[in-house]
């Protein structure tokens, strides 16, 4: 069934400036395959070199985050959006050696 | 590639900088952007969720919880992140960016700023010294990831 992905802001550029993305999926899995298949540029982004989604990147079915449903098998109703939610973290540095 | 800021946006950062002080702030930044060139229309403080430990763990755990703390780390709370974006947009705003403070440490990103960075988002940094707020400055991940390019702040 058709459900929509929400596209942060620093991800737009790779899916033509669109700010959301209809996919056919039954599960949060397929419909990230689906995308990044769409707009391979995607991937590097959203999943790393073992194919699993980055510990950078939180993915939310409505107002769930998915690693407290079923992760990436996590099944989608027609209604459901999928937001793509960047993980903003940083601080300074813990000594005045490091870079 | 620039970021336009108002007076009282800054105002409202370094206010929030020294509110927070010996700890991380972090906000986020709503506004417009024509390309690379964004303007700033709000400037929204946000939780350090990393005065949570246990929620912040579960999310992204500290490397070396011995050394790092809320006085050197900041991690936004996604739910928060997701609900002020959602209704950002209702109102036709995009999120440009991040804000956080370096708490007596220069307004230069580190690299464990880069190693969490995301292409095109501005980070802004504010040190503040002793609890005063002083030098702010703006930073767009490269696009090879391996430097923070440093980008004008327009008053």
């Amino acid at each position: 069934m058709p459900v929509k992905v929400v596209i942060p802001t620093p991800l737009r550029q790779y899916t033509g400036k669109s700010d959301s993305v209809e996919v056919e999926a039954k599960t949060v899995g397929e419909a990230l395959a689906g995308l990044t298949s769409r707009f391979s540029d995607l991937r590097k982004h959203l999943y790393n070199e073992e194919g699993k989604l980055r510990s950078f990147v939180n993915v939310y079915v409505n107002d769930e985050d998915i690693r407290f449903l079923q992760k990436d098998q996590t099944p989608l109703a027609e209604t459901d959006v999928i937001s793509i939610v960047p993980s903003i973290a940083g601080g300074s540095t813990t000594c005045c050696i490091c870079s | 590639m620039s970021i336009k800021l108002k007076a009282e946006q800054l105002e409202s950062i370094h206010s929030h900088g020294e509110r927070e002080y010996p700890n991380e702030c972090c906000g986020m930044l709503l506004g417009r952007a024509d390309g690379a060139a964004k303007e700033v229309s709000e400037a929204v403080p946000l939780n350090n969720l990393r005065l949570d430990s246990a929620r912040a763990q579960e999310l992204l755990p500290l490397e070396d919880p011995g050394r790092e703390s809320e006085k050197n780390r900041f991690l936004i709370d996604p739910v928060e992140q997701l609900r002020v974006e959602r209704e950002a947009r209702k109102r036709g705003l995009d999120v440009l960016g991040y804000y956080h403070s370096h708490p007596d440490h220069p307004a230069r990103p580190s690299k464990y700023d880069r190693d969490h960075a995301w292409p095109w988002y501005s980070y802004i940094i504010l040190s503040v010294e002793r609890g005063k707020a002083a030098e702010v400055t703006s930073w767009v991940l490269s696009e090879d990831r391996s430097q923070f390019d440093p980008e004008p702040l327009k008053l």
